[in-house]
């Protein structure tokens, strides 16, 4: 039996799935009463067409990337986690902790002290639900959205009676020190001598991000832990038959899970805001799912995703910015774009199938 | 090959059904080609050959699941559409399917009627079935209790319930998927009688199996499916089980394997006074003893589910239980939990377990990684501390496909994509291989191609003719049979007896099944 070639699962069904949701995007856009060619320009030339747009698409991009290989690896073990949010913002947590417990004198020592407390932070927050579920049966789904709240409570407890300075009417971190900033990529491009737009926020965890798809990538296809965690996803009783212990795997699972979230926070908290604030994550948690689901959990997959991703994110603050289309509309093309790659994706796979099964027939 | 050569009386009436040049297709896969059948009233008409020759697919065209692209179906002589299930009951054809379609919480009586209410009441429709229930079960020896739940029927009543719905129905072509598969001995024997009852009141029975055994036994015609063909049809009298072997694979086929005596040596492997209770609380294995030696196949027989799964999962090291084993005098874990289950595989215990696509495989795995399964910590599969070695692999599964002849020999194929065979010749590729002292296997060739059968029960033999101990598990009497050097029967959790083939038939071993000691 002739199968549907490697690049038109990979390429060409997101592609055709991408255009009918920007074709149905437009339709909505004009129903309202605006242009979507000129929309979309704005978008485009907002989000990519300018070092300025860059700075912002790239630096929402890094965060996406991070949920959304936590998304995925737990996927891979066939747990849902979607505590992306409240592990990213614990992460934010452990990053500020550690930020201010130090007059950190160079920010390479900060970033690598801050990226462990993030991953630990955030690991730890998605081991307690990895450990009911693994131990008692408790429903991962269930728990990590009720931990996504616990996270948001207990942020805005310590925000605002503990880490709060004296005399600030803001529930906030004091600001991290000097030492603990992160170089910008606008900051890095003038290192290397040439100049590349100023005052963004995408930084060098952007590089983080990258290594860590790298690091993800290997750890799923390359090394044994990898290889039990796909087992065990694909099949619990295949997997205690081959000697896989459920409980080990659902907690490294769900410890690297967590950790890659709580990553996140060296992007927003320490590269961006530089002190902690509430609701620093945004949704990003969530997002992470759709970035997921949209890079079919594969690492290559979720960069690529968690690049759209930023570019609408990027491309609607811009559309608000200059036209009367309400920000709100971005969200329903996000939703638009997750309901046709992800919900609707047989709708265009199986006449794509059929067509190369016709191909492959004569 | 001599076409069926139809009595006088037949030959003058129309068939009962018949096909003519029946083609389907799917995608470049060619199913059906040019199928033709003609089934007389009144006749069991046998369907055989081996997974994917298309049987199921010829009898989805005849109860209108999938159309055909080519040819024409009759009934009774004249030209009829199926285009659904619903069609296909009107045309008086019934259907029961390998895994039964009835609502487990419903009584007898409510399968029966579901879908074949009379009106928007039910009472008057259950009443009207009761009544002609009651005449099926006295024409067809098909008691069961109308009003006994679903659920808490045996396998075989469940099947009785299928069988009257499509009596119920009016169908006067029945067509039976694969019917013994779940049937103890003698639950099989009461079927056919319920067949051969069915025949004598003039229905007409089409019955698709792979065992050569009941088509020699109860059909009165039999045509014989490869690759989408229909290579022969042949009156059952005429022809015998090599015959009907060959022209189901193609060549020549040994039915039953030759071995010569076994050398049984020390004993491996020794099982004392072994119980498990499982998650409700109900006891599972009661008190098992047994002892296996090196050089000797212990066949266990008995019905499915009564306790061999669990016997295999506890020596197989998942599973929970109570008692004394030793393996080679060393005691197994009984636990199922210390380190990561992989004990049982560093004592020298292989395990090819009986629900291959559930257990030995993971389905959506490539060969290769299939045949790292469950050996993934084995140091020869590591590259270093951190990356497993997954080009060894690779040539290492393209070496064991071509030592058991796995077709297609492509390590990177997923093991979803192979037939039932050559999935199980992978999982036995990579138990044997690791040379192993005991091989627990369940059920070797359940859904594996007659061909293949042969080439699995040879593996079996040489390994005990290494001198290894071997476990086997099946609910094939004729596997247990030709294979057992000793052979111990299982009944609700509990050794019913041992015996030796030379000493036993089907008939004691049938009853020792049922409980009767």
């Amino acid at each position: 039996m002739t199968r549907m070639p490697r690049w038109a699962d990979v390429a060409l069904i997101p592609l055709l799935n991408l255009v009918i949701a920007f074709a149905i995007s437009g339709l909505v856009i004009l129903a309202i009463g605006e242009n979507p060619w000129a929309a979309l320009k704005i978008m485009v030339t907002g989000a990519l067409g300018s070092s300025y747009g860059w700075g912002y698409t790239l630096y929402y991009t890094t965060s996406f990337i991070f949920t959304g290989l936590a998304v995925a690896i737990a996927s891979h073990a066939g747990l849902f986690n979607i505590g992306g949010e409240g592990q990213a913002t614990l992460g934010g947590l452990g990053v500020a902790l550690i930020c201010l417990s130090l007059p950190w004198p160079h920010w390479s020592l900060a970033l690598l002290a801050a990226s462990l407390g993030a991953a630990a932070f955030g690991a730890a927050w998605a081991a307690i639900p990895a450990w009911l579920q693994a131990k008692r049966g408790s429903h991962i789904v269930i728990t990590t959205i009720m931990f996504n709240f616990i996270a948001l409570s207990l942020l805005n407890y310590l925000l605002g009676n503990v880490m709060r300075p004296a005399r600030s009417m803001d529930p906030a971190s004091a600001r991290f020190p000097e030492g603990a900033t992160l170089p910008t990529l606008n900051d890095m491009a003038a290192g290397l001598g040439f100049v590349w737009g100023k005052n963004t926020p995408a930084n060098i965890s952007l590089f983080i991000a990258l290594l860590c798809c790298l690091a993800v990538w290997a750890l799923i296809w390359k090394t044994r832990l990898g290889f039990q965690i796909r087992a065990f996803g694909k099949s619990e009783p295949a997997a205690v038959y081959a000697g896989i212990n459920p409980v080990r795997i659902t907690m490294y699972a769900m410890l690297i899970s967590g950790g890659l979230a709580g990553l996140m926070a060296v992007n927003n908290v320490m590269g961006e805001a530089e002190r902690l604030v509430l609701n620093a994550v945004e949704g990003a948690g969530f997002i992470g799912i759709a970035v997921a689901l949209m890079g079919r959990n594969h690492p290559f997959g979720v960069l690529l995703a968690a690049l759209l991703f930023g570019f609408l994110y990027q491309g609607g603050g811009e559309l608000a910015l200059w036209t009367t289309i309400p920000r709100e509309l971005i969200t329903v093309i996000q939703a638009l774009v997750i309901l046709f790659t992800g919900a609707l994706d047989n709708m265009v796979r199986a006449p794509v199938e059929r067509l190369f099964a016709r191909r492959g027939a004569r | 090959m001599a076409q069926a050569q139809t009595s006088e009386r037949q030959a003058t009436a129309a068939p009962a059904i018949e096909l003519r040049g029946i083609s389907k297709a799917f995608g470049p896969v060619q199913a059906n080609k040019d199928i033709s059948i003609r089934v007389m009233p009144g006749t069991i008409h046998g369907i055989i050959g081996e997974n994917g020759a298309g049987k199921s697919t010829l009898m989805s065209i005849l109860y209108g699941f999938y159309k055909a692209d080519a040819g024409e179906i009759l009934i009774g002589g004249t030209p009829v559409q199926i285009p659904d299930s619903q069609a296909a009951i009107r045309a008086g054809i019934g259907m029961v399917f390998q895994h039964f379609k009835l609502v487990q919480t419903f009584t007898v009586l409510e399968n029966v009627v579901l879908g074949a209410e009379d009106g928007a009441l039910l009472r008057p429709s259950l009443a009207k079935a009761r009544a002609s229930l009651q005449q099926l079960a006295r024409d067809y020896e098909l008691e069961v209790d109308p009003d006994a739940v679903v659920e808490e029927l045996s396998v075989g009543h469940q099947q009785r319930v299928e069988i009257l719905k499509a009596l119920y129905r009016q169908a006067d072509i029945l067509i039976l998927d694969e019917p013994t598969g779940v049937l103890t001995p003698a639950e099989a024997d009461h079927l056919f009688r319920i067949l051969r009852g069915l025949r004598a009141q003039g229905k007409t029975v089409i019955l698709i199996t792979h065992k050569l055994r009941e088509i020699m036994e109860i059909t009165d015609t039999v045509s014989v499916m490869r690759r989408g063909e229909m290579t022969a049809t042949v009156t059952t009298a005429e022809t015998s089980p090599e015959q009907l072997a060959e022209l189901m694979v193609g060549r020549k086929v040994l039915l039953h394997v030759p071995k010569g005596p076994a050398n049984p040596g020390a004993v491996v492997l020794s099982v004392e006074d072994l119980r498990m209770v499982d998650e409700d609380g109900v006891e599972r294995l009661k008190g098992i003893s047994l002892q296996i030696r090196a050089g000797e196949i212990l066949g266990i027989a008995g019905v499915a589910g009564n306790g061999q799964s669990e016997l295999l999962k506890i020596l197989g090291g998942f599973g929970h239980g109570t008692g004394r084993i030793t393996m080679n005098g060393v005691p197994v874990d009984l636990t199922g939990r210390s380190s990561d289950g992989q004990t049982s595989r560093a004592q020298g215990i292989a395990h090819v377990p009986e629900d291959r696509q559930h257990l030995g495989l993971i389905m959506d795995f490539t060969a290769w990684e299939n045949v790292a399964f469950g050996y993934h910590h084995a140091p020869e599969y590591q590259k270093n501390a951190l990356f497993m070695d997954n080009a060894a692999l690779m040539a290492e599964t393209q070496a064991k496909m071509e030592r058991f002849d796995v077709r297609p020999p492509i390590p990177t194929l997923a093991a979803k994509n192979f037939s039932g065979g050559n999935q199980q010749k992978i999982v036995l590729a990579r138990e044997i291989e690791r040379n192993p002292d005991l091989l627990l296997v369940g059920q070797p060739t359940r859904g594996v191609d007659i061909g293949a059968i042969e080439f699995i029960h040879k593996q079996i033999v040489a390994l005990r003719d290494a001198g290894k101990a071997v476990l086997l598990v099946s609910v094939e009497l004729d596997e247990i049979l030709s294979l057992s050097d000793r052979i111990a029967v299982m009944f609700d959790g509990r050794i019913m007896g041992e015996r030796l083939p030379s000493e036993t038939d089907e008939r004691e071993l049938g009853l020792l099944m049922a409980g009767v000691a």
